[in-house]
């Protein structure tokens, strides 16, 4: 066998990094996105970890992964199935069997294979393949913990210590495989452990005993080459969800000439937001990290009352504990921005998985008539767009907003074209100029945003709250008064479509088949959406952004498709929405509950059967 | 004496005030009207954050920048108010529902964390605006509308609380007491942190009568003490009785009886960190002792928005990014 035999040139691979919920999978997974990145690759990922820090070692419960889907073209998602598995024990095995692409190869820690830990993964024999019926799999057995200890034989450190550097054995090890430098990650090693210089020595020392294992065992290691493509010329950089949520915010502020302000409280999968932003001080970002949800979303309704740019950030449990408060934003008129990083629910559910499962709650889960604007971020990077988005439009038409995102777009990370601030749109707030003129609640005919009057403002002093006012900003119990604001409130967030642009499809323009997403699942629709066009098949995908109003055009592109399927990752919220907002066509839903995203696969096979009915 | 000068109509607004005729509220608004007038700040640097409740109504009638909010959040909404803006003067006007059972953790880490915002928290142990049922302040035993056999819990001292939330001011007024609630609340100004005056009030229709038996006119001099930073702890008609500390506890004595003279008597001391002697006067109950008002206790401490400020500040003395544009290059990027 030749060496050029071992070379295979694809176009797109996914690797799965599995472990420990200790093993630093993590990181393995980031520091490798990072090298792709820098090789001219698109890419997307995807972090499956489970909610406990340490799980117990070694079971199937405490199993975590890191999925990197890369390639020549443009990536939307990080992959159905694996190509490549790296395990560390036999539970990362079998946890992730069912992910794996046929003939996937699983490269796996040989000194794990023992006794205890197959009894931890409870297989019941010692050949955890045949069990599996893992049979037509290239498997590669490395001892990773054998080499990582002779790695770091002069090593000063503990046997624990030691082998926390296994992960590195394994990113050297597929390092090699897929050809990444490993200098970008020698940097973010650097970065990571420049003040333990100790622990960067052994995991650099570490990371290039994998590299050149692979190197030296060629014979058994297939080497694959995926080339760099046709990407946009541009400068890049890698964007987690949160982070490019955290940013958009602060891009707005920015824009608007505004302070921004967040109150929030520690929740998965959304808590990366506060961290982010607590990290921006330089731009004179405050944070507020509250006793609890209630006082996250208050502190922004009171530093929103004082002038800034009001943000809470929350997932699910949280949004319910802040409902009472944005009835009070709604009925206060002030703008507030609130960030729902969607996880499984009800209650504690899943939280570290992601799902869908939100809408309602964010269309209608307040006491009375209530309404607010809601947007859905698609990508993790375009959460940097949809998050200034809902800065503008609270600004601009003094109303809350509320963004969803998920637990996918939240921790998943793809390279972002970095945009210049020139070119995001103007925010232009509502401040009140004349003290004359002014009243808390009189309002423009075309927009009815009132006007914004802060504290430290001569001539402005106001009051407002939560009880019914009329216009002059007087509490008001007469009945027609009463009637006449709710629908002034309900009026004024439906004229906010005019910021909303029309509905656009991707593939087919009209034809059999329309399917209808919103929110984290555009990659795999999309994806779904284009592998159909190239098996000829007369498919579009409406894939939507803004919930709450919904962009003018929806009837004309539902109306130049057959058959409607709306795919999501809930028992049918979006459905029952357009159901309701559009009756007149009839719909099929696919819905997904497991708290995974979607498989490209399950939508195509789903949207082929609808073509045979 | 800032350089504004008003009169305390100033800060009246044109809505009518509809409190209960009798209400004590009546005449803590007039306090703080004259307190904010006497002043001198800028008016337009007022902020008045309520929650619920008949209290919570406060903001309405004063013509500032007012935010009547939700139930129990106003500690909330007022920090964001205070940390947005620590320019502006932030009152919280509370009751001993919205403040101490739906809002008790609000409020205790308004207190822990010491931003700078004076709270005013009427104390009626009751609930007035949903008609009488009782409140964390209730007395063990009382029969309200939600408890017709008499409570069975015993009642929150709000003192207690504030104390045990580190909390750096403390004073105790009472609504019927004019003069001495507008000498209190203006010291709470004055305090740099987070101020809680508790002012005995008196619902007159669901609880009247409760703050009687220390506010009746012939007898409340012998049941009250007004403390003083730096003066003997003197109280009584005649002023002949004080307080001494004997066997690690407070004793009230009379002068010139069984020995004790002026020397004996303590002198107030609000100033001191130590949490003992301030717990024990806020602890006196009649009859066994007099109840004590005035500032009991006014410490320095960091102030949370004047910390926030600063930390920002310096972070911005020295750093790189300055705009949106060098964040978002910051870091690793590359070019395609």
């Amino acid at each position: 066998m030749t060496k050029d035999s071992k070379v295979i040139e694809l176009e797109e691979v996914a690797i799965r990094f599995s472990g420990d919920s200790g093993d630093g999978m993590q990181l393995t997974g980031t520091l490798f996105s990072d090298a792709t990145a820098l090789v001219g690759n698109d890419f997307s990922t995807f972090p499956d970890y489970p909610s406990e820090i340490r799980a117990p070692q070694g079971t199937v419960g405490g199993v975590s992964g890191f999925q990197v889907h890369f390639g020549k073209n443009k990536i939307n998602t990080p992959g159905d199935k694996a190509h490549v598995l790296v395990a560390m024990n036999p539970a990362a095995i079998k946890a992730n069997a069912k992910f794996l692409m046929p003939s996937a190869t699983i490269i796996y820690d040989s000194d794990s294979f023992t006794e205890k830990n197959f009894q931890k993964a409870k297989f019941a024999t010692n050949d955890p393949f045949t069990e599996l019926g893992l049979f037509d799999y290239t498997k590669i057995g490395v001892p990773i913990t054998t080499l990582t200890k002779e790695a770091l034989v002069d090593s000063k450190m503990d046997n624990k210590a030691v082998l926390r550097s296994k992960n590195m054995l394994a990113l050297g090890l597929v390092s090699w495989i897929f050809n990444r430098p490993l200098d970008v990650i020698e940097d973010a090693l650097k970065a990571k452990f420049g003040k333990k210089p100790e622990v960067l020595a052994s995991n650099i020392e570490v990371l290039h005993a994998g590299f050149n294992y692979g190197m030296n065992m060629e014979h058994e290691t297939p080497q694959y080459l995926v080339p760099s493509g046709d990407i946009e010329k541009g400068t890049y950089r890698n964007i987690s969800g949160n982070q490019a949520t955290a940013w958009g915010l602060i891009a707005a502020a920015e824009k608007a000439g505004v302070e921004l302000f967040l109150g929030s409280y520690p929740i998965t999968p959304a808590t990366d937001i506060l961290h982010t932003l607590s990290e921006r001080k330089d731009l004179g970002v405050k944070t507020f990290q509250a006793e609890d949800e209630i006082a996250g979303i208050c502190s922004a309704i009171g530093a929103a009352f004082a002038g800034d740019l009001g943000v809470t950030s929350t997932s699910g449990p949280g949004l319910a504990l802040k409902s009472e408060a944005i009835g009070l934003a709604v009925m206060a008129e002030l703008p507030l921005v609130v960030v729902d990083v969607q996880r499984g629910g009800p209650s504690t559910g899943l939280p570290t998985k992601t799902e869908q499962s939100d809408l309602m709650q964010a269309l209608w889960g307040r006491s009375g008539e209530c309404p607010v604007v809601v947007l859905a971020a698609s990508t993790p990077s375009d959460c940097f767009y949809y998050a200034f988005m809902a800065a503008k439009i609270s600004l601009e038409r003094m109303t809350p907003v509320i963004l969803l995102t998920d637990g996918f777009l939240g921790n998943g990370s793809e390279p972002w074209k970095i945009p210049s601030m020139a070119d995001m749109p103007a925010i232009t707030t509502r401040m009140a100029k004349d003290p004359a003129t002014f009243k808390a609640y009189r309002r423009p005919d075309n927009t009815l945003a009132r006007e914004w009057a802060i504290p430290g403002m001569e001539g402005f002093e106001h009051r407002i709250g939560g009880l019914e006012k009329d216009e002059n900003g007087a509490v008001s119990h007469v009945p027609e008064n009463h009637q006449k604001m709710c629908e002034i409130r309900a009026e004024k967030v439906a004229r906010c479509v005019d910021l909303v642009p029309d509905l656009e499809t991707n593939g087919s323009p009209e034809g059999d088949v329309l399917i209808v997403g919103w929110g984290g699942t555009y990659g795999h629709l999309v994806s779904a959406t284009r592998d159909l066009n190239l098996m000829g098949k007369k498919v579009g995908l409406a894939h939507f952004n803004y919930i709450n109003p919904l962009p003018a055009n929806v009837a004309n592109i539902f109306s130049n498709y057959k058959k409607i399927v709306v795919c999501e990752l809930n028992m049918g919220q979006f459905v029952s929405y357009l159901r309701y907002e559009y009756p007149q066509f009839t719909y099929l839903q696919y819905n997904k509950i497991q708290g995974l995203p979607f498989s490209v696969e399950e939508i195509k096979e789903n949207v082929l059967k609808i073509l045979e009915d | 004496m800032g350089e504004y000068v008003y009169d305390a109509k100033d800060f009246k607004s044109s809505t009518e005030v509809r409190w209960c005729p009798g209400c004590g509220d009546h005449a803590i608004i007039t306090a703080i009207q004259r307190v904010m007038a006497g002043l001198g700040k800028k008016r337009s640097d007022y902020a008045i954050i309520s929650g619920i409740g008949c209290s919570s109504r406060f903001p309405y009638y004063m013509n500032t920048y007012g935010f009547h909010t939700i139930h129990g959040r106003a500690s909330a909404v007022a920090s964001g108010v205070k940390a947005a803006n620590p320019k502006l003067h932030v009152w919280q006007i509370t009751g001993d529902g919205d403040a101490l059972a739906i809002g008790g953790n609000h409020f205790i880490h308004l207190v822990r964390r010491n931003l700078d915002i004076n709270v005013v928290l009427f104390n009626n142990k009751i609930y007035g605006l949903t008609k009488g049922q009782y409140s964390p302040t209730t007395d063990r035993g009382a029969k309200t509308k939600s408890s017709p056999f008499g409570t069975v819990e015993d009642p929150f001292v709000p003192g207690q609380l504030v104390l045990g939330a580190r909390g750096t001011f403390f004073a105790r007024a009472i609504d019927s007491n004019v003069k001495m609630s507008q000498e209190i609340l203006e010291l709470a100004d004055n305090h740099e942190g987070t101020s809680v005056v508790e002012v005995l009030q008196n619902c007159v229709i669901f609880n009247s009568g409760i703050h009687d038996v220390i506010t009746k006119a012939d007898d409340r001099e012998d049941r009250q003490i007004y403390l003083k930073h730096g003066e003997k702890m003197i109280f009584g008609v005649n002023r002949d009785k004080g307080l001494v500390f004997e066997k690690g506890k407070l004793k009230a004595v009379t002068i010139g009886q069984d020995g004790y003279t002026m020397e004996d008597i303590l002198v107030h001391d609000a100033e001191d960190p130590d949490l003992y002697m301030h717990t024990a006067l806020i602890n006196m109950a009649w009859p066994e002792m007099p109840v004590a008002f005035g500032v009991i206790r006014s410490v320095k401490a960091p102030v949370y928005d004047q910390a926030m400020e600063e930390q920002i500040e310096g972070i911005q003395a020295k750093r790189k990014n300055t705009c949106v544009d060098d964040l978002l290059h910051s870091g690793n990027t590359w070019e395609v």
